[in-house]
C-alpha cells in the first residue's frame, strides 16, 4: 500500500455552536483518485476547505508526508503543493490566460516581466493538458470549460501534489466531461493525489479508486470505488429519516393556477412545460447547473424569455416582475443577501419594499409600514433584538422569514420559493416547511425549488425534475422516490449542451 | 451565516453625530462669519448667499436622487449652458413675431424646461436602457453640450434681446417679503425634493435601487424607469436653474456653468448623501450649497486668507465630510 501525502485524522469543525463534521478520516494517496460524496450540506465542502487550508479544523488535525502540519491559510497549503479548485473559479476575468496562471509568482527578468518565458511556459502546460488554448486570451473570451482547465492548469504549475476538485464537471457538458476525465487520468498516472467531488455518481464510478461517502457531517461509508455500486452511493448518501421534521401533506384541488408552456431560457432551459393547481405543493429537483432557478425567473419575469405562462388562465405579460406580481405570482430567491434583501437598510423597509404601492398613497404610510411589521414579527416569528436594526445584522434563519414575510405582503396566489431553507438551522426549517404546507391549505399554490431531496420529497405533492436545461419527467405520489429523482436528474439528452 | 445581533446603542450616538455633522458645520461657519465681519450676518449679505446657492442648490437637489440611486451626472454645468443657450436663441428669435413682453418670456421658460428634461431624457436613456456608465455617458454628453453652446454662440457670447431683459429681470432681482424669486424656487425645490425622498416611492425605490440594484429588480422595481426619471429630473432642475440664471447677466457662452457639476456633487456628498449610492437626504444637500457659498462669502468679506484660496477650502470640506461619513460607518 502507497503512503498517504495528505491526512486528515478525527476532524471535526463546528461553525459557532453547529458542528458540521464530526472525526472524520480522510487520506490522499499519491496517484490515486479519491472521490468525496454526500448530500449539499453533508459537510463536503468543509473537509475540503479543511484540507486546503480555507478552514481549520476544531478537532483533529491534518498531516503532510506523515507530519503533523496546520496550515496557516491556503497560500502555505499551496506552498506545500496543496491546491483547491473551486467551484467558483478563481480567476481574474479582465486578465489574459497567462497573466492568470502567473498570478503572484510572474516571471521576471531584472525589473521586467519576462511575457515571452510566461507565455512559453502557460502554453506548455495548457498543451500537456491537451488544450491548445492561446495564452493571450482574456479569460472573459474563453468557455467555461476552458477556464477550468485554466484553473487546472495553474495548479500543475503550481507543482500540485494534491489537487483538490470541487465538483469541476458541474459546469461541463458531457464531452468536456470526457475530456476533463482523460486529464485526471493523466495527471493520477503522474503521481498526483486527487480528491475528486460530484453528484454525478456515474461519474464517480468511472474515475475514483476509493470513495468516502458523508452524510450530516458523518463518515457513514468508505470503500474502493469497485465495491459500490451508483444505487448504494445513492443509497448511502440519503437514508436517513426525518418523520415529524416534515408535515403532512395537504390534498391539491383539480383547477389549474399556472401553467407554463413551451419556456425557453435562452442559454439555460429548453422548452420546458408544466402546471401547478390549487392548494398544490410542487417540488422542483434536479442538480446544481441543471437550471431550476433561471426557469423560475423566465416564468416570473426576471429573465427573458419565450414561450407562454398563464396565471388563472390569462397570458403573462413578459419580463415584468410587477405584471407578474400584480397576477398574484411571486418569486422568493435563493440568494437572499444578494437578491432578496437590502442588508444596510431597515427591516421595515426590506419588509415592504415588494408591496410598496400597498403603502402608498403618494406619500408612504410609515404608521401602516410599521404595524406591517410588528404583523410580520408574530405571524413568521422574526426575533429580532431590535426593530429598528439592519436586516444584515439578523441571524440567516431571520434573515429567510423576514423576506418570506416581504414575499407574503405582496398578498400572492402563487410563490415560488427557490431553496427555502439554504444554510439556515434545521428548527428555522422546520417552522418554514409548516408555514409552506400552511399555505398550500389556505388554497394557495407553491412551488419549492430545492437541492435537498428530502425537502422536495416530503413537502411536495407532485415533482417536476430537471436535467440539463430541459424538464425530464414528472412524479405524483407514491412514485416520488429517491432513486426515481436521480435517476431523472442524471438522464442524459443528445443535444445536453447547451451553450452558455 | 450572519452573526448575532450586534449591540446598537453606541451606534445610535454615532448616526447622531452622522445626521447633525453638516449642520453643526454650517452654524460653525455662520460663528466664525459673524466674528470675522460684522456685515456678515447684515440680511442683505445673507440673502446674497442664498441667492447665489439658488442656481448650484436646484440643481444639487436633482443629482442628490441620481446619486442616490447610484448614478452621476458629469454634465449639468455643460447642459445648464446649452440650455440657457437655446432659450435665449429661441427667444430672440421670436422677438419679432410676439413681442417683448410676458409671453415671450414665458415661452422661453418652457423651452428651457423642454431641452433640460430632453437633455436630462437622453443621459437616462443611454445610461438604463442602452446600458452604459453613468460615467461615460455623462462625460460624453458634457462635451457635447459644452461644445454645442460653443458653437451656437459662435465662440463669442449670446445676449438676450436689450427690450426682453427689461421684462425679465425682476424673476432674479424681485421677489416677495425681501426674498427673491430664486431663493423662493430653490426652497420650493428642496421642500418637494425631501418629501420626495422620504415620503414617496420613488425616494424609496431610488435609494433600493442604489443600495443593491438587483434586490431591486426583484422586488418588482422599474429599475430601468426609476433610474431615467432621476436623469429626467435633474435635466428639468438643470431647465428651472436656468431660468432663474438667464435674467442675472442675460447672455450665455462657452464659459457659462463651467464646474456646475462639481460643485452640484460636491454639495450632495457635504450633505451626508452616499456617493456610491443607496443613502440620500435633500436637507443635507442643501445644507452642503449653503456651506460652500458661505465658505466663498467669508474669504471675500475677511481678507485673513486669499479669495483665491476659496477652492483648495472647498476641496478640503469635501475630503473632510466623506472621511466623517465613513469613520461613522466603519464604527457601526
Amino acid at each position: 500500500m502507497t503512503t498517504s501525502v495528505l491526512t486528515a485524522e478525527k476532524v471535526s469543525r463546528s461553525f459557532g455552536p453547529i458542528q458540521v463534521l464530526f472525526d472524520i478520516d480522510f487520506d490522499l494517496r499519491p496517484g490515486e483518485v479519491h472521490a468525496l460524496i454526500g448530500e449539499n450540506g453533508a459537510g463536503k465542502s468543509t473537509m475540503m476547505k479543511i484540507l486546503g487550508g480555507y478552514l481549520d479544523p476544531t478537532g483533529g488535525g491534518l498531516r503532510l508526508d506523515g507530519e503533523t502540519v496546520s496550515f496557516a491559510d491556503h497560500r502555505q497549503a499551496e506552498a506545500a503543493g496543496v491546491i483547491m479548485i473551486h467551484q467558483e473559479f478563481n480567476l481574474a476575468l479582465q486578465l489574459t490566460v497567462e497573466q492568470n496562471m502567473f498570478l503572484g509568482r510572474e516571471l521576471t527578468r531584472g525589473l521586467f516581466l519576462d511575457h515571452a518565458a510566461m507565455q512559453a511556459e502557460s502554453r506548455r502546460l495548457l498543451e500537456s493538458l491537451n488544450c491548445p488554448l492561446d495564452p493571450r486570451l482574456r479569460i472573459s473570451d474563453i468557455s467555461v470549460p476552458n477556464r477550468q482547465m485554466v484553473e487546472i492548469a495553474r495548479a500543475v504549475g503550481r507543482n500540485a501534489r494534491v489537487l483538490i476538485m470541487d465538483e469541476p464537471t458541474a459546469v461541463l457538458t458531457g464531452r468536456e466531461t470526457e475530456i476533463l476525465l482523460d486529464q485526471i487520468d493523466r495527471l493520477r498516472a503522474s503521481g498526483t493525489a486527487i480528491l475528486y467531488t460530484s453528484h454525478k455518481l456515474d461519474e464517480i464510478a468511472r474515475i475514483a479508486d476509493r470513495i468516502t461517502v458523508l452524510r450530516d457531517g458523518h463518515l457513514v461509508a468508505h470503500a474502493p470505488a469497485a465495491d459500490l455500486t451508483p444505487d448504494q452511493m445513492a443509497e448511502a448518501m440519503v437514508g436517513r429519516e426525518l418523520s415529524d421534521l416534515f408535515p403532512d401533506k395537504t390534498v391539491a384541488q383539480s383547477d389549474t393556477v399556472l401553467e407554463v408552456k413551451n419556456l425557453t431560457v435562452p442559454g439555460y432551459v429548453r422548452d420546458a412545460s408544466f402546471t401547478l393547481r390549487r392548494g398544490e405543493v410542487l417540488g422542483v429537483a434536479g442538480l446544481v447547473g441543471a437550471g431550476r432557478t433561471e426557469l423560475m425567473e423566465g416564468v416570473v419575469g426576471l429573465r427573458h424569455a419565450t414561450g407562454t405562462v398563464r396565471v388563472m388562465g390569462q397570458p403573462l405579460q413578459a419580463g415584468s416582475v410587477l405584471a407578474a406580481r400584480k397576477a398574484g405570482l411571486v418569486y422568493l430567491t435563493e440568494d437572499r443577501k444578494d437578491k432578496g434583501l437590502l442588508l444596510g437598510k431597515s427591516l421595515r423597509e426590506n419588509l415592504t419594499l415588494l408591496a410598496l404601492d400597498k403603502f402608498t398613497n403618494v406619500r408612504i404610510d410609515k404608521a401602516a409600514e410599521d404595524r406591517a411589521l410588528t404583523q410580520a414579527f408574530t405571524d413568521f416569528d422574526i426575533r429580532a433584538g431590535d426593530r429598528n436594526m439592519k436586516a444584515g445584522n439578523l441571524s440567516g434563519g431571520n434573515q429567510q422569514k423576514l423576506l418570506l414575510a416581504k414575499t407574503m405582503l405582496a398578498n400572492p396566489d402563487i410563490v415560488i420559493i427557490d431553496e427555502p431553507t439554504r444554510g439556515i438551522d434545521i428548527g428555522t426549517k422546520q417552522q418554514i416547511y409548516q408555514f409552506i404546507n400552511q399555505l398550500a391549505a389556505e388554497g394557495k399554490s407553491v412551488i419549492v425549488v430545492s437541492s435537498e431531496l428530502s425537502e422536495v420529497m416530503s413537502l411536495a405533492n407532485r415533482v417536476v425534475v430537471m436535467g440539463r436545461g430541459f424538464i425530464a419527467g414528472e412524479l405524483e405520489g407514491d412514485a416520488i422516490t429517491e432513486s426515481a429523482i436521480l435517476q431523472l436528474a442524471m438522464e442524459t439528452r443528445d443535444q445536453e449542451a447547451v451553450p452558455a | 451565516m450572519t452573526d448575532a445581533t450586534t449591540t446598537t446603542l453606541p451606534r445610535r450616538k454615532r448616526l447622531n453625530l452622522n445626521v447633525l455633522g453638516p449642520l453643526l458645520a454650517m452654524v460653525a461657519l455662520i460663528i466664525i462669519g459673524a466674528m470675522l465681519n460684522l456685515s456678515f450676518l447684515s440680511p442683505e449679505n445673507l440673502t446674497n448667499v442664498a441667492a447665489r446657492s439658488a442656481f448650484i442648490g436646484i440643481i444639487a437637489v436633482g443629482m442628490t436622487f441620481v446619486i442616490t440611486a447610484g448614478g452621476i451626472d458629469l454634465s449639468v454645468g455643460a447642459m445648464a449652458a446649452f440650455v440657457a443657450g437655446v432659450m435665449i436663441m429661441v427667444m430672440n428669435a421670436l422677438v419679432p413675431v410676439m413681442g417683448a413682453g410676458v409671453p415671450l418670456v414665458l415661452v422661453g421658460m418652457a423651452v428651457a424646461l423642454v431641452v433640460g428634461i430632453a437633455a436630462g431624457l437622453l443621459n437616462g436613456v443611454l445610461i438604463s436602457k442602452v446600458g452604459i456608465e453613468a460615467f461615460i455617458v455623462t462625460l460624453g454628453t458634457m462635451g457635447i453640450y459644452r461644445s454645442l453652446v460653443t458653437w451656437l454662440a459662435d465662440g463669442g457670447t449670446l445676449s438676450l434681446d436689450f427690450a426682453l431683459r427689461g421684462v425679465y429681470r425682476p424673476v432674479y432681482y424681485d421677489g416677495i417679503l425681501g426674498l427673491s424669486w430664486p431663493i423662493i424656487v430653490f426652497a420650493i425645490v428642496a421642500i418637494i425634493g425631501e418629501l420626495a425622498m422620504r415620503h414617496t416611492a420613488f425616494g424609496r425605490h431610488c435609494a433600493a435601487i442604489g443600495a443593491n440594484e438587483q434586490v431591486a429588480t426583484y422586488s418588482a422595481v422599474k429599475v430601468a424607469r426609476v433610474r431615467m426619471a432621476t436623469y429626467a429630473l435633474l435635466g428639468m432642475l438643470v431647465g428651472l436653474a436656468t431660468i432663474m440664471y438667464v435674467p442675472r447677466l442675460g447672455s450665455a457662452s462657452g464659459n457659462t456653468g463651467v464646474l456646475w457639476e462639481l460643485e452640484a456633487i460636491a454639495a450632495v456628498i457635504i450633505g451626508g448623501t452616499v456617493l456610491k449610492g443607496g443613502f440620500g437626504r435633500v436637507w443635507g444637500t442643501v445644507v452642503g450649497v449653503l456651506i460652500l457659498s458661505l465658505i466663498g462669502n467669508i474669504l471675500n468679506l475677511a481678507s485673513i486668507v486669499s479669495p483665491y484660496l476659496n477652492g483648495a477650502i472647498q476641496g478640503v470640506i469635501v475630503i473632510l465630510a466623506v472621511v466623517l461619513q465613513r469613520e461613522s460607518k466603519s464604527a457601526k
